[in-house]
């Protein structure tokens, strides 16, 4: 069954709705008790466990990556020893919760919608909410919190991992001590770095969780509903992230002019 | 408070002649529901009494999922009037539906166990939150034994469901329905995807839960066995509607083609 453009751009638009929607029950029902720390708990020990691995070797390679890729054009202006400053910046203000979001957005949002999903078909969701357990504060309300709560978590230890990486190189072709790398990475970067980068992980965590919970929960009967709402939670998640990332750099550099 | 007025509202408008008596414990009256252009019910009626034990037999498709999703509450119908144990469905808010759900077993089709949770946690799920209806209660693990001992799988307590056959699933599946003790228990097919044997077991558990806690049950199915060994009276969904209403052996010597079709081996 293949769409006209037009209708591909309407249902596009009817999903943001849906999931603006969504996004509104949320809200309503992330306030109400009872509250289920419990299983918050569970979910934001499952969540980073479960990314932590791949989080650390990407965020290695990234930082080694860059800092090679970048040497020999630094020293042709002889500005390696602006190198930390550089690496510093672009991982802490970017790269890093961009790649970090990209790679749970692989990770969790596909399996919340692969998890939430066959729940759905099996009727497990029907089941809970006939024994009284409201299902959307208990699967939905817990599972967005975790993401939120956990994906600046991870950024931090990306980020880390990913200077770590750098200096290695540093360390290893430049004969730069670890200390002094360091030293010149903190002293560049600013409060004015560090906050839109955090407050931007926090909406990217929200966005994984609710597009996951939004795939899953709505999912279409049969098995491969389920497999649709895993595949398509990680397109789906990643678009809206670079949108939402867009719009993050965008209000904190008018936040920067003032 | 709000409730109760809404159904004394809808009693005093031409309700009052098909009004449920005290021993009805289900009533339904022109269930319509529909998807689309798909008319699943269209004017379907069901009355279950105290203690009885109805089955509801129709083809697949035939919206008897549907029909069972919509008396508590899973689905919205339509149009058309519900009432369980002098409640009417529609009309409650989420805690007293909550409240109403306690007194209400629900076997899924396909079992629905949790299957992140092992089987005690899977049976006490349902306790969580209906603290209300059994008091306080500490230690729930003599509770989760009753109802497993019940469906005789005690020894199966710390498995994962996914550890389990598709015959004790359903058997799990039963005692979650009855660790509430619930007073009407709803099955959505207890014996699809079974073998003869195992569907036989688990109409003998179903049975002797009914002797046990007196429970009232509406049994789903499509299959012709179980109808035999455990109605009183069945009612058979064609088309949207009761088709044809009667005991087992009424049923049998019907003429109607349509009738016949169920019973034609
Ligand atoms: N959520 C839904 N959205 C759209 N259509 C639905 C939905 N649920 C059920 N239907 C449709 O309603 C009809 C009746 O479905 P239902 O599940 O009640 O059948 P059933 O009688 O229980 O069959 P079976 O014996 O196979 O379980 C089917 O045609 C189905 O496609
Ligand atoms: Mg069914």
């Amino acid at each position: 069954m293949s769409l006209s453009l037009v209708d591909k751009t309407k249902n596009f638009f009817i999903e943001i709705g849906d999931l603006s929607y969504f996004a509104g029950r949320f809200f309503k029902e992330v306030l109400k008790p009872p509250f289920e720390f419990k299983e918050l708990l569970r979910q934001c020990y499952h969540m980073g466990n479960r990314s932590l691995v791949l989080v650390s070797v990407t965020g290695f390679i990234i930082g080694l990556v860059l800092t090679l890729q970048s040497r020999p054009t630094l020293i042709e202006f002889g500005a390696v020893s602006w190198m930390p400053n550089m690496v510093g910046i672009s991982i802490v203000r970017e790269l890093g919760p961009v790649i970090t979001a990209l790679i749970c957005a692989g990770r969790i949002a596909s399996g919340i919608g692969a998890e939430l999903g066959s729940m759905r078909v099996t009727e497990q969701i029907d089941a809970m909410e006939v024994s009284g357990t409201n299902p959307f504060k208990y699967l939905v309300v817990t599972r967005i919190l975790a993401t939120t709560l956990m994906l600046p978590l991870l950024v931090i230890i990306g980020d880390a991992i990913a200077l770590y990486g750098s200096a290695l190189v540093e360390n290893l072709k430049g004969d730069v001590s670890f200390q002094l790398y360091f030293n010149k990475v903190f002293d560049a970067l600013e409060y004015g770095d560090l906050i839109p980068a955090t407050t931007k992980s926090f909406f990217f965590g929200f966005t994984i969780g609710l597009v996951g919970c939004y795939k899953g929960y709505y999912c279409k009967k049969g098995t491969a509903g389920v497999g649709v709402a895993a595949n398509t939670a990680v397109v789906f998640a990643s678009m809206l992230l670079f949108f939402v990332d867009f719009v993050a750099v965008f209000v904190s550099d008018i936040f920067y002019e003032l | 408070m709000n409730d109760n007025h809404i159904l004394q509202m809808k009693q005093s408008t031409g309700f009052q002649d098909s009004m449920p008596q005290e021993n009805v414990v289900i009533y339904i009256k022109d269930l319509h529901k529909s998807f689309g252009d798909n008319h699943v019910l269209s004017g379907f009626n069901m009355k279950l009494t105290r203690g009885e034990n109805l089955v509801v037999m129709g083809k697949s498709g035939s919206g008897k999922s549907v029909m069972i999703k919509c008396l508590v509450g899973l689905m919205e119908a339509d149009s058309g009037y519900i009432e369980v144990m002098g409640k009417e469905v529609s009309t409650l808010s989420q805690e007293t539906l909550d409240i109403l759900r306690a007194d209400i077993g629900f076997l899924f089709q396909g079992s629905a166990l949790y299957d992140s949770m092992t089987v005690r946690e899977n049976l006490e799920f349902p306790l969580r939150r209906h603290k209300n209806k059994l008091g306080n209660i500490v230690d729930t693990t003599p509770m989760v034994m009753e109802a497993l001992e019940n469906v005789g799988l005690a020894h199966a307590i710390d498995l994962m469901p996914s550890e389990l056959s598709g015959g004790m699933k359903r058997r799990v599946a039963l005692a979650r329905t009855l660790i509430l003790k619930p007073k009407v228990i709803l099955y959505d097919e207890p014996t699809s995807g079974l073998d003869p044997i195992t569907a036989k077991e688990i109409i003998g558990l179903m049975r002797s839960i009914q002797k046990k806690y007196n429970t009232s049950s509406l049994i789903i199915t499509h299959d012709v066995d179980c109808a035999r060994v455990i109605s009183e009276r069945m009612i058979l969904l064609v088309d949207g509607i009761n088709y044809a209403e009667g005991t087992y052996e009424e049923l049998l010597k019907s003429q109607d083609p349509k009738v016949e079709a169920f019973f034609k081996k």
